[in-house]
């Protein structure tokens, strides 16, 4: 077997166990879809009210940036999991096995893309029920789903690096919903940015899950029309996404996969 | 033959496995037990020294000793959230014994460690002996020639550790090199062909359990007397029964001596008893444990060796037979 084929196979069987803990323990699914569903509430019909979005409708707006923080909550679960791992000893069964040990990541993070697209589907059919529409092509619409699944597979590399960090679930679960929140929040997603103070509007355009969210609605067809692109980053929104997600896996795939390494063998 | 020459694991740990032999790495806990399987089964990277498992250098081609070799944890490392068929599928698959085979040897290994009943449940609804037994599969997956447990049945209720060493004595009959460590040293007799006791990461005896037993003495006798101006008294009896050196414990009032014949013994203790009037709270006979090993080979009991900063003398010329 070559070495490629054996980093897929390994993945494969890796991946296929975490699908089967997603059937086996329904709070996984779950807790992944019920504070986004709360938010399309919550947002779609208490505060959306008084957010003006230039002309569009308001939950139409907001869905494409649901999406957007939903698919990135599902990349954690990766962070999660192998903390778990780590603690239950399973890390190091897999570590005594003569298989090739990068699949242990590989196979994680993509168990997280296929959590993601069921999540996805999910959000997307409620976000249908609740008004939003998908106003472009069928091909557009796949474009847009793949930039979400993509930047939340280079979510899942940083995630499953600070889970080898962490070793402890609870911890790793604290320290996300820390970073994610203001990672997710300082964006376009919930309101227009023209509402930003100074400052934090800059920080919020360059942040890439608002240029992920921007990428999204147009590929959605989902922009309100008096939609106001301030910089370069919203303007090129698909470019610059694309940019963020190969310098994340760029940088997270080597560090954890030598992270997975050291904190195994410690 | 192999070798496992020369790992350093706290301070120097020399083994020798001969080919479908059992050893037991004895010792209390901190002792380097854990460490020094972790080194042999390449979780481990020695500092300083080298090993050979089943004939392939262990710093070398890990990936190589890995495909020879089967580890059992110290807890079991099982999945909980898949079955027990899936959780041995998955690990035939990561041996790359293909998709066919894989499940095969799952089934196999299913039925003959006693799970077929449960092969379909999740493994988070079996018991603890249940959960070790199926780790211990996982290890024999790919028949492995060379086989690591540790501590195989730590944590395990009584009749658990029986079950388990029955499945043992029944695995190593079949020709498995294994190296397994334990505290107990009942374990160690039962299975082991060679022990070596080890402490602060040093070997400090090695020999057959005959050859341990022999220089620890066989059984006990031990009596406990209900007041402490009755130790004295007590311990003057069983001086005439022991056959080495009496531990007299004053607080717990306890006293142990070491003898040949223990119902014999424990008869003759029990009749002086009665004849200077002392009545014993408890009298039985027992077998030596770690502690009584370490008792007789360091003058310290295990604890006291195994937590203090002095590394215990190196006694293996004295013992290897």
């Amino acid at each position: 077997m070559s070495a490629v084929t054996e980093v897929l196979a390994d993945s494969s069987v890796i991946a296929k166990r975490n699908i089967l803990k997603i059937t086996r323990i329904p709070d996984l699914l779950v807790g992944t879809l019920i504070s986004p569903i709360m938010f399309i509430l919550l947002f779609g019909y208490v505060f959306g009210g008084a957010i003006a979005v230039g002309g569009g409708n308001y939950r139409e707006f907001l869905v494409p940036g649901i999406f957007a923080q939903t698919v990135i909550f599902g990349a954690t679960v990766t962070g999660a999991g192998i903390a778990d791992d780590m603690q239950k000893g399973i890390i190091e069964r897999f570590r005594s096995l003569p298989m090739a040990q990068s699949s242990v990541l590989v196979g994680r993070t993509a168990s997280d893309v296929v959590l993601n697209v069921i999540v996805t589907v999910i959000m997307s059919l409620t976000g249908l029920l609740i008004g939003w529409r998908i106003r472009t092509s069928l091909l557009d619409a796949v474009i847009g789903y793949a930039l979400l699944l993509l930047f939340a597979y280079a979510i899942s590399w940083v995630m499953g690096l600070l889970g080898l960090l962490i070793r402890t679930p609870e911890a790793f679960n604290n320290l996300t919903f820390l970073t994610i929140f203001p990672l997710t929040f300082i964006t376009n997603a919930f309101v227009p940015l023209e509402s930003f103070p100074g400052p934090l509007r800059t920080v919020a355009e360059w942040n890439p899950v608002s240029t992920l969210v921007q990428a999204a609605r147009e590929r959605f067809g989902n922009v309100p029309p008096q939609t106001e692109l301030s910089s370069w980053s919203l303007q090129n929104s698909e470019l610059y996404t694309l940019l963020w997600i190969v310098v994340i896996l760029a940088v997270f795939v080597p560090l954890a996969t030598r992270q997975y390494r050291r904190a195994a063998a410690r | 033959m192999k070798r496992y020459g020369d790992v350093t694991a706290v301070a120097g740990v020399d083994l020798e496995v001969p080919t479908g032999t059992v050893l037991a790495l004895l010792g209390p806990n901190g002792a380097g037990k854990t460490t020094t399987v972790r080194m042999l089964t390449t979780l481990l990277v020695p500092d300083e020294g080298s090993a050979t498992v089943a004939g392939v250098d262990v710093a070398a081609d890990p990936r190589e000793v890995r495909r020879r070799i089967g580890l059992s944890g110290q807890y079991a490392a099982v999945d909980e959230n898949l079955t027990g068929l899936e959780n041995l599928d998955m690990v035939g698959r990561l041996y790359h014994l293909g998709r066919k085979r894989s499940k095969e040897r799952a089934w196999e290994l299913l039925e003959q460690f006693d799970l077929t009943d449960a092969a379909k449940r999740v493994t988070k609804t079996y018991s603890g002996g249940m959960r070790r037994r199926l780790d211990l599969a996982g290890a024999l997956v790919a028949e492995p020639p060379v086989l690591f447990l540790d501590e195989p049945t730590t944590g395990l209720d009584p009749r658990s550790r029986n079950d388990m060493w029955d499945l043992l004595t029944r695995m190593v009959g079949g020709g498995t090199t294994l190296l397994l460590t334990t505290q107990y040293l009942e374990e160690a007799e039962r299975l082991a062909d060679d022990i070596v006791v080890i402490d602060h990461g040093r070997v400090i005896a090695r020999g057959t359990a005959d050859d341990l037993k022999t220089q620890v003495g066989g059984q006990r006798v031990e009596v406990v007397v209900g007041s402490e101006a009755d130790v004295d008294t007590a311990a003057a009896v069983l001086h005439e029964v022991a056959a080495g050196e009496l531990q007299v414990e004053r607080r717990a009032r306890r006293i142990t001596a070491p003898v040949t014949s223990g119902s014999r013994a424990l008869v003759d203790v029990l009749q002086r008893l009665a004849e200077v009037g002392v009545v014993p709270l408890d009298a039985g006979v027992r077998r030596p444990t770690l502690d009584d090993v370490f008792l007789t080979l360091t003058g310290k009991p295990a604890e006291e060796v195994a937590g203090g900063d002095d590394p215990a003398r190196p006694v293996a010329e004295e013992v290897r037979s």
